[in-house]
């Protein structure tokens, strides 16, 4: 199969790229990259002519940005086990939906990706059913029990991109100081759900005045603080490579910069749309849309957040796609389960850090694409549109309002905080591997 | 006057109008109670659920007592009895509830918002018996409907809550109602029950009962929930008493005419002494035959804005 797309808008920060283009993709590559030499006119180059004759499909993405397809390092895909609230083939629906084309999921499955054979399962349902491409990510315990490590090594083999105990904590310090030694076997990545659980206990929202008036159970900004500091002290101990999911608090940033000054190991960290765009006074009323874990913090963290963005503390943008059944979501606020369905409202959200100045274009590709590709030893094939590359690719409609609708999702999870808000850029289509999905 | 909202689930959402509103409609139905037939046909025809989710002796009874002095037909739900424990989810039920006719829920739960959740998924009226660590808005307006009874009105008292502010959904109510209405609040009690965001709701916190005491016209008790002791918030019972228990001593801070009021059930020597409880200074069993005439209130309003 051959694919030209003329008149692109590129913005590929890992070849420093912002200029008008055409793209020529062929068996599911990046084949060529034409840049216009007159401006705003679709140039006949050699591709062009010389393919004329074959079969080829052509797609004009004049008007639009074409992105390298973005890579979500945090998302949970449910299955094997929760398939009621999501599974590899709808959530990696959503995800192209929401011009994504590689998504890391974690291991809170049912069972556990705590073995190969869990592993292969995801990549083989993947091959059949999946969108888009899926790097596995093992658990770091067995089980997540904290308890003893699971069979890292073996896991990385069978595909496993990174670990992580994700949903959990590993809390016995001296477990996650064996895994990110061990971990160096492969240089493979340990990615921290930082939660002090004893701190955190029994808590569903952010602790303060409004926790404490609606009669909820606060978690202090502290419950994460505590544990970040003490990876970033373990990474420092070991050299392993650790990475911090989910950053939700002004203190937790200040942590990263500090450690960043110093030049502590390889320490890198993500942030969710969620924690730069609202805050705790979205779970008012009590709605359970807006519980998530780590929870939505204050305005002073928002502005953390997007402060530790604006100057690189925070490397990436992740969604924590959390997807729920909606009988779930609408039980009593303490019993509803935490997590957002994020994949389709990502790119729409983080678009806005652009028109607030808070990152330039090419700084939140990076952030979207080209850096968590690079911290998962991806980037040679994704996270980028340089010719040899996977053909994977995103062209938005950045000039269109539209309105979120949970109803409009692929995912089965429509639980989102986002309902009802105005956007502006929506992926009108999508290349996953040279797959091809169009939606406007 | 009308209430504004079909439910009375919050003193948060009520404005002090309401709340004067509520407190002289109460004033009228306590007149009843003290008449020799003492139930009135108000809500003849209309049906009332109660539906605790939680166990509960004192409040379940007085508003399945105010239901019935107002003629309504009343309905006990609670959880050990009902398709709950079958699993249920809340929805499920408050809709099999609404469908067996109920004009009114009375709904008390261990989660905080659950009143919330089912006001807006149901066209009953909603009223909150206290959920979770929330709010407790009926107790409250009995807390004023008594201080109003013994001290003439609410603007300008000097009223004490002493204990477990952080978990008591009674003293939240009263902390919304009293300052609306322009009453000065001290909290009292140790600070892992009072964290000083509570400063931003315009009241003044000690640590200190002896100082906390001085001078004010109503001292509030909340009972200790024992297994508080075991988390860490307190040492022992025996330590809490020392610092924070109502003697007798302790009473003499405070205004000579000073009442003492509990929401009951008590801790006898945890929280307060037993001279104290039954001395005449107490209005304990006062509040308790005042929350029937005030929750014949909350009943009779939210039913008006029904209709």
């Amino acid at each position: 199969m051959r694919l030209l797309i003329t008149n692109c808008h590129i913005i590929d920060p890992s070849q420093d790229m912002d200029a008008l283009c055409d793209i020529l993709i062929e068996d599911r590559q990046i084949k060529e990259i034409h840049e216009h030499k007159t401006k705003g006119k679709a140039q006949k180059n050699n591709s062009e002519q010389k393919t004329s004759a074959r079969e080829q499909e052509i797609i004009d993405a004049k008007g639009m940005l074409v992105l390298p397809g973005l890579v979500d390092m945090h998302v949970h895909l449910r299955e094997p086990g929760f398939e009621y609230k999501e599974t590899i083939r709808t959530g990696t629906e959503a995800a192209v939906h929401g011009g994504i084309t590689s998504v890391c999921c974690m291991p809170n499955t049912n069972p556990v990706n705590d073995t190969p054979g869990i592993t292969e399962f995801i990549i083989r349902k993947t091959i059949q059913e999946g969108s888009c491409s899926v790097f596995p990510i093992g658990a770091i315990t067995k089980g997540q029990k904290g308890e003893e490590l699971a069979e890292l090594g073996m896991m990385h083999d069978a595909g496993c991109i990174a670990f992580s105990d994700d949903g959990r904590p590993v809390m016995d310090s001296l477990l996650m100081r064996r895994a990110l030694e061990y971990s160096r076997i492969r240089k493979m990545l340990i990615i921290s759900h930082a939660e002090d659980l004893a701190l955190a206990e029994g808590g569903v929202m952010n602790e303060g005045l409004l926790s404490i008036t609606m009669g909820l159970k606060g978690i202090p900004a502290q419950a994460e603080e505590i544990m970040i500091a003490r990876d970033i002290a373990l990474a420092e101990l070991t050299g392993g490579r650790l990475h911090i999911a989910h950053v939700s608090t002004a203190g937790s940033v200040e942590l990263l910069r500090t450690a960043r000054k110093r030049g502590i190991a390889e320490i890198t960290a993500e942030t969710c749309p969620h924690y730069f765009s609202i805050t705790e006074e979205a779970v008012s009323g009590y709605n359970g849309n807006a519980k998530v874990n780590p929870p939505l913090r204050t305005r002073k963290d928002v502005e953390a957040i997007r402060q530790g963005l604006h100057d690189g503390t925070i490397d990436v943008i992740a969604t924590d796609h959390a997807p729920h059944h909606k009988d779930e979501k609408s039980a009593e606020f303490d019993n509803a389960p935490s997590g957002i369905s994020g994949l389709e409202t990502s790119i729409g959200l983080s678009m806005r850090l652009v028109d607030d100045a808070v990152l330039t274009l090419k700084e939140l590709v990076g952030k979207m694409a080209c850096t968590p590709a690079r911290i998962l030893g991806l980037s040679d094939t994704k996270g980028t549109l340089r010719p040899g590359a996977d053909a994977d690719l995103v062209i938005l409609n950045t000039k269109k309002e539209y309105t979120v609708a949970a109803s409009d999702f692929r995912s089965k999870g429509k639980n989102t905080p986002f309902e009802g808000w105005t956007l502006k850029a929506r992926p009108a289509v999508t290349i996953a591997r040279g797959r091809i999905y169009t939606w406007e | 006057m009308n209430l504004r909202s079909k439910d009375l689930i919050s003193i948060k959402d009520l404005s002090a109008e309401e709340i004067g509103h509520i407190l002289e409609t109460a004033a009228g139905f306590k007149d009843v109670l003290g008449r020799d037939i003492k139930k009135v046909p108000a809500l003849r025809g209309k049906t009332t659920v109660n539906l605790f989710y939680e166990p509960s002796t004192r409040t379940r009874t007085s508003f399945e007592v105010a239901a019935k002095r107002l003629s309504t037909d009343v309905i006990n739900i609670a959880t050990s009895t009902s398709s709950v424990v079958k699993g249920e989810t809340l929805l499920d039920t408050a809709k099999t509830v609404l469908a067996l006719g109920a004009d009114i829920v009375v709904i008390r739960h261990k989660c905080s918002g659950t009143p919330h959740f089912l006001a807006r998924n149901i066209d009953a009226s909603v009223v909150n018996a206290g959920d979770g660590t929330n709010e407790h808005p009926t107790q409250a307006l009995l807390d004023l409907f008594t201080m109003k009874e013994f001290k003439g009105g609410i603007q300008g008292l000097d009223v004490a809550i002493v204990g477990d502010i952080l978990h008591s959904r009674v003293a939240k109510s009263n902390i919304y109602a009293l300052t609306k209405l322009g009453a000065k609040v001290r909290l009292i009690g140790p600070p892992t029950f009072i964290p000083d965001c509570l400063k931003d709701l315009g009241v003044d916190i000690y640590t200190d009962m002896n100082a906390g005491l001085e001078g004010v016209d109503v001292i509030m008790m909340l009972r200790i929930q024992l297994e508080r002791q075991g988390k860490g918030f307190f040492p022992s019972t025996h330590e809490y008493f020392r610092n924070w228990g109502l003697t007798a001593a302790r009473v003499g801070r405070a205004k000579k005419d000073a009442i003492i009021m509990h929401p009951g059930p008590m801790n006898r020597g945890i929280e307060i002494a037993s001279e104290v409880a039954d001395s005449s200074r107490s209005v304990i069993l006062d509040q308790v035959t005042n929350g029937i005439a005030v929750r014949m209130a909350v009943l009779y309003l939210v039913s008006g804005v029904r209709g």
